[in-house]
């Protein structure tokens, strides 16, 4: 099958490759690039485990072909974190109120948050509900996430307070 | 009994030791297991539910590019042993390719290999089958009456498995008894349906003759399994425990799906793996729940307490046995529920149809008898206009009469149910709960309140199995773990199985750390392959708490004696005189001789020459731990001890309907919860309240459909629909421990309760919610399209 040249920022980082036009773009980035932090969970577009940022919007992976990511910029799971061996807040967060069981739906639930979090650092319990409500987790019912993206924003709040310091 | 004994770490706020890779993106599914030159699978389904495989023709795949192999049923069940099955129907046999019939719509016909799933699916496709339908059948009821279609010809009849269990004297208490009561309740088919499939890829080494195997898998005695179907011997299959599962809640038992990948590996010399999508998981995947019917008749006086039980349950084991029709007998160990009953009849027939085959579900068929159990308790209440609190209080099994045992043989440990019952009704806030309620329905919603109470067997023995079938004797279902401190001095705690999100390592540092005063986060927890590990169950039937932790406090115990015996020899002091605080050992009474752990490593590990006389060098300790009270074969009368302990929960929920479209919504939910000590309190409140979340689908959406020509209907999360964050409410909890006699630290299981009771609950606060209208629905899950249909007259769909 014919290949088709592409060029795109993951996480910071250029990557061309020639891909087949039926390659999705979250098995280009899981199988030719090996980060495979996101996850495959139904591959029609509900579950979101698959959720990557897009330019800085959370889009499913499973639903886009690697080439109609070319020339944009990428943010996988792998990407949130500030440097190598460190953990955003929101990570950190999800560690502390234990938002996870598994682990498979964490890294889409990580994306969602952080992208609400972008836009706002004091969400209700209803955006925050609405930010995750198409990410779906079989394992916490979903109160300790949402209590993790309470506590990030609460924690973000307080690092953005001239007074406060980093913890 | 609240009061919790001091621990150092154990109960205690603690950062799970996963967690942390989970969030980083460093989690090891399955699927990120690359090997060069892997080849993948697809799978040709059977678009027939019954029917004749005339014959396959591959040729038009076999030359596409890419493409290795075609491999159909004939050849596999020539080469392999049928899989093993639960109970004893040796004529109903399976093979992970289906031979010469097809017996469900989406069975697996032929296998593919290529280059890429992606090329593996383009041959699929060009596979020609022919088939001759046959008449089919998909409803149990129908299963049963002689002119329905044979599943399984060879098999004589429809029924798997028919016993009938009589514990107590039933007609006598029945004749006695004021008042009786009859109902149906039914469970129809959803399952645990995790956001990972099934996964698996295997390696044949030809330089040792053994198959690597790394699944996404929670199977007891898996390579067993694979090496017996494969006709291999038990130590040429090695399964690698290092594996993070997506999700199982346990149905991932992939045993087809592995030894149809092992059989190809082995064959055609390269790594082969399956990984399902969705499609293959939800039609093919062997992953679907109990669909049971329940008929059941209560006798009761008139103050509402309940004498004897007759209950019949016919499950629908779907077109081949497996562990299916086991799932009718876990809950013969709590048969009563939480209730003095004095006497049980206890029916389990397990039929099988043209469905998808059954694979285990959390609770192991112990949810759906929750909901038929509870369901009568409310219809008492109703019946006598009593309040459904105080027909449970009246009911409950008192907190001094534990140990209890039930008629049909089984001791519960321990319980406080009424002290769990009133603390969640102080958590609801009652009166202003049903003022809520009231106020939902004067604005003209319809509101009902529910309630459910359940326990939670857990540490199980299997002892259903010899229950069930007379050839299997089993009495033992063991866990074993090596706990080892290396020459540097660093724990590490070696468990022999894989963990789909319970936090094992979590639980194997926490209890090593306790025993032995050293902080959990410095322990390692590996994960031996199933050539280099002690023998195990698997984490089913909320074991784990109980059985590994069990067996490594016991480890870690020994490794303890061990150090305090090469102390007393350092020493030249007995034993009994040194104290032991923190790794560093003393003597009692003379507190400047101490040996601190650094010495004590050093001595184990490199000198022999002050090792006490007889001493093995080095610190390492093992242990296998037998289930507790799991000692004995069922009684010739069908009384038995399946698991040694009994969590209990009390479940209260706040419902709204709406009128027009049939709409619920839930407001607020309660638990009140009791599972002994709780080893990570974080770690169980998420078990209880995703069990919740769980239950709440099975109760209110989750439903795997077939049409009248027997085809699959859910089979993508657009039809089959599981809650999202929108549909599952704030869940208030309240914690109470009354600690299990039986375990290392008073714990007991918890990984399933949620989704025992919520199912109960969440229907008796719509039928509450109902019962001004007269209407009442016993069938779950109640959708959408069930209210509407029942709020415009109709009957549910």
């Amino acid at each position: 099958m014919k290949h088709v040249e592409i060029a795109l920022a993951v996480n910071g980082r250029v990557h061309r490759a020639a891909v087949e036009p039926r390659v999705t773009l979250v098995d280009f980035l899981r199988d030719e690039l090996r980060l495979t932090g996101t996850h495959v969970g139904c591959e029609h577009g509900v579950c979101g485990a698959c959720s990557v940022l897009l330019d800085g919007e959370p889009v499913r992976a499973c639903l886009m072909f690697a080439v109609q990511a070319d020339g944009r910029q990428i943010t996988t799971v792998e990407g949130l974190a500030p440097g190598p061996g460190e953990l955003s807040l929101l990570q950190d967060a999800f560690c502390e109120t234990h938002a996870m069981q598994c682990g498979y739906c964490t890294s889409g639930m990580l994306i969602a948050g952080h992208a609400l979090l972008n836009q706002t650092l004091t969400p209700s319990r209803e955006a925050i509900v609405e930010a995750i409500g198409g990410n779906l987790c079989r394992c916490t019912g979903y109160q300790q996430i949402v209590e993790a993206i309470e506590l990030a924003a609460e924690r973000l709040r307080a690092v953005n307070r001239p007074e406060a310091t980093t913890p | 009994m609240t009061e919790a004994p001091s621990f150092r770490y154990i109960a205690r706020k603690r950062r799970p030791k996963e967690d942390r890779r989970f969030v980083a993106g460093h989690g090891r599914f399955v699927a990120d297991v690359a090997l060069p030159g892997t080849k993948h699978v697809a799978l040709v389904t059977s678009p027939h539910p019954n029917a004749t495989i005339v014959s396959i023709d591959p040729s038009a795949a076999v030359g596409m590019p890419g493409v290795l192999a075609v491999l159909a049923g004939d050849e596999l069940a020539a080469a392999t042993l049928p899989l093993m099955v639960g109970v004893d129907t040796p004529n109903v046999r399976r093979y992970p390719l289906a031979v010469g019939r097809a017996r469900y719509a989406g069975e697996w016909v032929a296998a593919v290999v290529a280059d890429s799933r992606a090329l593996a699916e383009d041959a699929a496709e060009q596979i020609h089958v022919t088939y001759e339908p046959l008449a089919f059948n998909t409803e149990p009821e129908r299963a049963l009456d002689p002119a329905a279609p044979l599943v399984h010809p060879e098999h004589g009849s429809n029924t798997l498995l028919h016993k009938t269990f009589v514990w107590g004297p039933v007609d006598d208490d029945f004749r006695a008894a004021a008042h009786r009561l009859a109902y149906r309740a039914r469970w129809n088919r959803s399952s645990t349906v995790p956001i990972e499939t099934f996964g698996v890829l295997a390696r044949w080494d030809p330089g040792i003759d053994v198959l690597d195997v790394w699944a996404s898998i929670q199977m007891p005695k898996y390579s067993d399994q694979i090496a017996r179907a494969l006709k291999l011997p038990g130590n040429a299959v090695r399964v690698h425990n290092d594996v993070d599962v997506g999700g199982s809640y346990g149905v991932k038992r992939g045993i087809k799906h592995s030894v149809l990948v092992g059989y190809l590996a082995r064959k055609l010399g390269h790594p082969v793996r399956l990984i399902e999508d969705r499609l293959e998981n939800m039609a093919g995947g062997d992953m679907q729940g109990p669909d049971r019917i329940f008929d059941v008749e209560l006798a009761f006086e008139h103050d509402g307490r309940v004498r004897a039980m007759r209950m019949r349950a016919l499950d629908n084991a779907g077109a081949y046995t497996g562990r299916a029709p086991l799932q009718l007998g876990k809950p013969i160990t709590a048969i009563v529920g939480p209730y003095r009953i004095n006497s049980v009849a206890y029916e389990a027939i397990s039929v099988t149809t043209n469905r998808t085959p059954q694979e285990a579900v959390r609770g192991f068929g112990q949810g759906p008898t929750n909901f038929a159990i509870e369901t009568g308790i409310d219809k008492i209440a109703r019946f006598l206009d009593l309040d459904r609190h105080e027909v449970r209080r009246r009911n409950f099994i008192r907190h001094d009469e534990f140990p209890y045992r039930i008629p049909s043989g089984s001791e519960y440990d321990s319980g406080d149910y009424h002290a769990v019952q009133e603390k969640t009704i102080a958590l609801a806030r009652w009166p202003e709960l049903i003022a809520k309620r009231d106020k939902l329905r004067a604005e003209g919603r319809l509101a009902g309140i529910g309630i459910a109470s359940c326990l939670e067997p857990s540490g199980g023995n299997s002892a259903f199995e010899p229950l069930l079938n007379d050839k299997n004797d089993t009495t033992t279902w063991m866990e074993g773990v090596r706990v080892r401190i290396d020459a540097l001095g660093a724990i590490a705690v070696v468990i022999s199985t894989t963990s789909a999100g319970q936090g094992h390592e979590t639980l194997a540092a926490t209890v090593a750390g306790e025993i032995l005063e050293r902080d959990p986060d410095g322990i390692r927890v590996a994960r031996a392959d199933s050539l280099s590990a002690l023998p195990t169950n698997s984490p089913v039937g909320s074991r784990m708490a109980i059985m590994m932790g069990g067996a490594v406090a016991e480890a870690a115990r020994r490794l303890k004696a061990k150090l305090m015996a090469i102390a007393a020899h350092e020493l030249a002091v007995a034993a009994d005189r040194l104290a032991y605080d923190g790794g560093t050992i003393s003597v009692q009474d003379a507190p400047e001789k101490t040996v601190a752990w650094d010495r004590l490593v050093h001595i184990a590990h490199r000198n022999f020459h002050r090792l006490p006389p007889g001493m093995e060098p080095g610190l390492e300790a093992s242990y296998v731990m037998q289930v507790p009270t799991g000692r004995y074969l069922p009684t010739a009368d069908g009384r038995v001890q399946i698991y040694p302990c009994y969590s209990f929960e009390f479940h209260i929920a706040l419902i709204a309907i709406d009128r027009l479209t049939g709409k619920p919504h839930l407001h607020d939910y309660f638990i009140g919860h009791d599972c002994g000590t709780v080893i990570n309190p974080d770690i169980v409140r998420g078990m209880t309240l995703g069990g919740i979340a769980h239950g709440i689908g099975a109760a209110l959406y989750e439903l795997f459909q077939v049409d009248a020509q027997g085809q699959p209907i859910s089979q993508s999360f657009m039809d089959y629909l599981l809650p999202s964050a929108h549909e599952i409410p704030h869940v208030a909890m309240v914690e109470h421990h009354t600690p299990s006699p039986h375990t290392a630290f008073g714990q007991k299981g918890s990984g399933e309760a949620g989704y025992l009771g919520a199912p109960a609950c969440v229907a008796s606060a719509v039928n509450d919610a109902l019962a001004p209208l007269g209407i009442s629905i016993d069938s779950l899950p109640i959708r959408i399209r069930d209210l509407e249909a029942a709020l415009s007259g109709g009957s549910p769909a």
